[in-house]
């Protein structure tokens, strides 16, 4: 129970971030993306806040045994740069080139009830089971 | 450079930021958006509980904002709805095959030095720039 709580105050805390940055709006995410255009480099400045505090907050996951609310952590084992990764990942920047939406974003603009949004997070779902359904076989 | 706004996009930086650090230190785990949604397919009870109170939130976050500055914040789609969801489909099948997005790889991945989430990073970043050239420069 504490650990959906806190999820779901986090989850709050992370969509609240995505309004105030400006990029839960896709016409300023493409206006990041236009390197040629009318370039606004402020995503960058997003992802330089977010990683002035994640980098510290990891470092300092390291040196505990535990997280507060859970047994153990989890995180990604992987090590290998491998086709699946650079092929998912060019996937994925085609989508958010064609759109400007990722998935952080999309979710958070469901709360503007415009239809396109729903649209767009409906087929990134279906996207997602197709990944699993072509794995499972 | 119309709609530069850094000081806006750095304090929602450090929110989103200070939301990896907390799923991190209190639930140990990467707040990677697409693995957490993705999760929700994959998982049952207690670990697709906190993912549902998660996305949950991702909506109810920028509400919050709305109540507090008495503005929606804007929200504009270019794109024709055969694109959304052509887009979209990409966006889902791309980021669980490539295990992340610009918050996994992006955000929580570059903090941890991860050289996986390095490679990642640089190729949507790259490609879904080029995509944005092509759309608006050379067919546009």
């Amino acid at each position: 129970m504490p650990r959906t709580v806190s999820a779901l105050l986090i989850g709050m805390l992370f969509g609240a971030g995505l309004a105030v940055s400006g990029m839960m709006n896709p016409a300023k995410v493409l206006g990041f993306l236009d390197i040629t255009g009318d370039w606004d480099p402020t995503l960058a400045f997003v992802m330089g806040g977010a990683l002035i505090v994640a980098l510290p907050a990891t470092l300092l996951a390291r040196r505990r045994a535990r997280p507060v609310l859970a047994e153990s952590f989890d995180l990604p084992g992987k090590r290998t740069i491998d086709l699946p990764l650079i092929a998912g990942s060019a996937l994925f920047g085609l989508g958010w080139g064609l759109a400007g939406f990722c998935p952080g974003p999309a979710f958070a603009a469901l709360s503007t009830g415009l239809w396109q949004v729903g649209l767009f997070v409906l087929a990134m779902l279906t996207g997602m089971l197709a990944f699993r359904l072509l794995r499972a076989n | 450079m119309s709609d530069f706004t850094p000081l806006s996009g750095l304090a929602g930086g450090i929110m989103i930021g200070a939301a990896a650090a907390l799923l991190l230190l209190l639930n140990g785990r990467i707040a990677g958006i697409s693995g957490i949604a993705g999760g929700i397919m994959n998982n049952a009870g207690r670990e697709r509980l906190w993912r549902i109170a998660f996305v949950v939130g991702l909506v109810v976050g920028p509400l919050a904002v709305a109540a507090v500055t008495g503005a929606m914040p804007q929200v504009e789609i270019e794109a024709q709805w055969p694109w959304l969801v052509a887009a979209g489909l990409l966006v889902g099948f791309g980021t669980r095959l490539g295990s992340g997005c610009t918050s996994g790889h992006g955000v929580c991945g570059l903090a941890r030095l991860s050289p996986r989430s390095l490679a990642a990073t640089a190729t949507f970043m790259i490609v879904a720039a080029a995509t944005v050239y092509v759309v608006r420069h050379v067919i546009g």
